[in-house]
């Protein structure tokens, strides 16, 4: 069962590969955004030496790891799963000897491994000789970065396989899936670090799964905060990955027993 | 003309069957619009937050800026009616339906428009409005009667210019054959319209202005309406711009179509 899962990954880590286009317009992407991202904080900086407990230098750093972050935990298997259920291919995934949800998961990763190795290695060295920009300084601190990467891509994955499975009981959520990811790229930290946020919002979002997915591994980056609190937020993380795993389940076992195929 | 006087009566009747089909699936369709509402307030987020923290963007105030974001969502809206093909790559080249269109008698690129033609987006021109509507009565805009005709003008412009790039990129697939993965990068650079191009650097001002000129669909007519003369001249030339993009976005596609082989089965 196992090399069945690595073999996955390895097919879809090659799969990406083979389409060249996708790789270099991917490369592209990253570029675009964390340079328009660089100018617009500089513009909204003016003079200022601090905005939210952050300097120009730490803000600019901070939204190139958020984006290097998500060239790993980003995936677009809800929208595999839509595809899926749609075109009625999900009730042969069904009576196959595997676990089609951990199938997804395993492509997803083989995926975010690409991406790592081929987007944000590169355009983190990259960045580096632009933007003044500081590494973990120890073995320690890669190490609770890349633990901490690891759980936000299980969370962020999760989440995607929440939104796809809704796509059995209301057979098309484009929708739903376009406001997932805005919402996840805003509330994870992404677009903002989550101490920006007013005092109340901070609190509601401290009840919600997303910082996990974006913010804690960026801060863990940083190393804005000691080795004891990054500890702390990889618990949280494992956390979420538990609580969300629950409704995963019922949804999928649900799901199993009133799947209508819709053609294919 | 008569090609024309067609393709619009072909329209009414996709917009009939277009209902018909989301009807069937009504939780998604209110789903949909409740969706689309969020992801639009979202966006509005940042700029509520950042300006929590400073005064000024550039030289920007906040309900500038919202206006600017309001701006945008009308052509954005108009252009994703029309030009829903997202899955252009996936859907016509590598599972061949191309094929199937070529053998239609309507021009092949309005063909693929028609059939993925989403009116519901019209709500997106409705936010807008609203958006825009709060910040003109922040800012105590004054308004002319002949603006709803400009205003009018410019957003159809901004739809062709989104258009134009647009259907040039997807037409890239027609050359490629294989799945190229180009639309999330133009989903990505796409909003680079909404802010102030002068918080940029010369570039990536350049690129919007002359390139992928989406600042011509966000900033530039949104200028005029906030009466900042400096951008008089820009906002003048987005019908032109218009016309320019659009055009190269046809000849790309024509272009393409020929070279096309066909890879599905």
């Amino acid at each position: 069962m196992r090399k069945l899962y690595m073999e996955l990954i390895r097919m879809r880590f090659l799969t990406m590969l083979a389409y060249r286009v996708n790789y270099y317009s991917g490369i592209i992407i990253y570029a675009i955004n964390i340079g328009a991202y660089y100018f617009l904080w500089g513009a909204i900086y003016g003079g200022q030496q601090q905005l939210g407990g952050l300097s120009v230098e730490q803000m600019t750093s901070y939204v190139a790891i958020a984006w290097m972050s998500r060239a790993f935990y980003f995936n677009n298997i809800d929208m595999e799963i839509a595809q899926d259920v749609r075109e009625g291919k999900v009730a042969i995934e069904m009576i196959r000897p595997y676990n089609y949800l951990s199938v997804k998961t395993a492509q997803a990763f083989g995926e975010g491994i690409f991406r790592f190795l081929f987007f944000a290695g590169p355009g983190i060295f990259l960045i580096s000789l632009i933007i003044p920009f500081s590494f973990p300084a120890t073995a320690q601190g890669w190490g609770l970065y890349l633990m901490s990467l690891m759980f936000a891509f299980f969370i962020n994955t999760q989440v995607n396989l929440l939104t796809g499975l809704f796509t059995f009981f209301l057979f098309r959520n484009d929708g739903m899936m376009r406001a997932k990811r805005v919402i996840v790229d805003l509330m994870s930290g992404l677009v903002l670090p989550i101490s920006f946020f007013p005092g109340w919002a901070q609190t509601i979002m401290g009840f919600l799964p997303f910082q996990a997915i974006n913010y804690y591994p960026s801060l863990i980056f940083t190393g804005a905060i000691p080795a004891g609190r990054a500890w702390e937020l990889i618990g949280f993380q494992v956390i979420w990955m538990f609580v969300i795993l629950v409704p995963i389940l019922i949804l999928w076992r649900v799901a199993r027993n009133r799947l209508v195929v819709q053609g294919g | 003309m008569r090609n024309l006087k067609h393709i619009f009566h072909i329209f009414a009747d996709y917009l009939g069957q277009y209902f018909k089909t989301r009807l069937a699936y009504r939780a998604d369709f209110l789903g949909d619009l409740a969706s689309n509402l969020i992801s639009e307030l979202i966006n509005l987020v940042f700029i509520i937050v950042v300006f929590q923290h400073v005064p000024l963007m550039g030289e920007w105030t906040r309900d500038e800026i919202i206006f600017i974001y309001g701006f945008f969502l009308v052509p954005y809206a108009l252009f994703s009616i029309f030009f829903g093909f997202w899955d252009f790559n996936e859907r016509y080249i590598i599972r061949g339906e191309m094929d199937r269109i070529l053998t239609r008698p309507v021009h092949n690129l309005a063909q693929v428009c028609l059939e993925s033609i989403a009116p519901d987006r019209i709500f997106g021109v409705i936010s807008g409005l609203i958006i825009m509507a709060y910040a003109a009565i922040q800012l105590d805009l004054v308004f002319y009667w002949y603006d709803p005709i400009i205003f009018i003008v410019l957003s159809i412009s901004g739809a062709l210019i989104y258009g134009g790039v647009y259907t040039a990129i997807s037409a890239i697939s027609f050359f490629s054959d294989s799945r190229t993965g180009i639309t999330p990068m133009i989903y990505n650079i796409q909003q680079y319209g909404r802010y102030p191009v002068d918080v940029y650097n010369k570039v990536i001002r350049f690129v919007l202005t002359y390139v992928l000129p989406f600042a011509f669909v966000g900033v530039y007519p949104a200028a005029y309406f906030l009466r900042k003369e400096t951008w008089y001249i820009y906002a003048a030339m987005t019908p032109v711009m218009a016309v320019i993009f659009f055009g190269i976005g046809l000849l790309v596609w024509n272009i393409g179509v020929s070279k096309y082989r066909g890879a599905g089965s």
